[in-house]
């Protein structure tokens, strides 16, 4: 399964060599991995937790990933998500993809991550010394992924 | 004549704005004359007190028809599951 949202924690390495999966057709693999950062907006942050909406955000993932294979000559592409109370440091996702070359992997890695960022429905919600508060979303994030609008093919192939 | 039937529609709301609107969900029938999202938000609205607040024109809101974005101008239709959010913040 391309798309996993759990509470649980995720081991990269195992995950890598399961995309992998021995084929030697791939030459090679990106990945990404997002973490909790302990400041946000000026304020440190202890813990926090990670709402979602079960249904449209594997829907919104396959979306994504269907996209990015559309797009680029991607083997595999794999996006785990976490949900739940997460704590600085830990680990809130990962998006890897294999190709045989790296150019692809790197730019279809790239183009999940952003739109993931901008379309698939989390929330975060921070404990700070102020109390919880809602993390806002930002306007780089639209941004970012509004650029790959621009071209088709935004790279060469590696 | 169908005009005078309600639609009847799931409505969710998630993260923020469940905690604004005091409920995670409703089941409710909506005039027939509101058949789009947008009349759908503008409605709501119309309920006053944090509704108006959040859902007032130019507040970034995010609705979602079966689980996909939707537009103002997105059809809704009986049996619809209308999920309404703040924009998202994974990654």
């Amino acid at each position: 399964m391309p798309v996993r949202v759990q509470i649980e924690d995720f081991d990269v390495g195992g995950e890598l060599a399961a995309l992998r999966h021995s084929d030697p057709s791939i030459g090679a693999v990106a990945a990404f991995i997002g973490t909790v950062r302990d400041v946000n907006a000026d304020a440190s942050v202890s813990s926090m937790t990670l709402e979602h909406y079960p249904g449209m955000t594997e829907k919104a993932l396959a979306t994504i990933i269907a996209d990015a294979k559309a797009r680029w000559s991607i083997a595999e592409a794999l996006v785990i998500h976490r949900v739940g109370p997460l704590r600085p440091a830990d680990q809130i996702v990962l998006v890897a993809c294999t190709s045989a070359h790296r150019g692809e992997a790197f730019a279809a890695c790239e183009f999940i991550m952003d739109y993931l960022k901008t379309r698939a429905p989390f929330w975060k919600k921070e404990d700070t010394p102020e109390g919880a508060r809602w993390v806002d979303a930002r306007g780089s994030d639209d941004d970012a992924a509004a650029r790959w609008h621009a071209a088709s093919k935004p790279r060469a192939k590696a | 004549m169908r005009d005078s039937v309600g639609t009847v529609v799931s409505l969710v709301f998630l993260a923020r704005l469940r905690e604004a609107f005091g409920a995670g969900s409703e089941r409710i029938e909506v005039p027939a004359h509101v058949n789009t999202v947008g009349a759908l938000r503008a409605w709501l609205a119309a309920r006053g007190g944090a509704w108006a607040i959040e859902l007032a024109p130019g507040r970034a809101v995010r609705i979602a028809v079966n689980h996909d974005l939707a537009t103002e101008v997105t059809p809704i239709s009986p049996g619809d599951e209308i999920a309404i959010f703040p924009p998202v913040t994974g990654g």
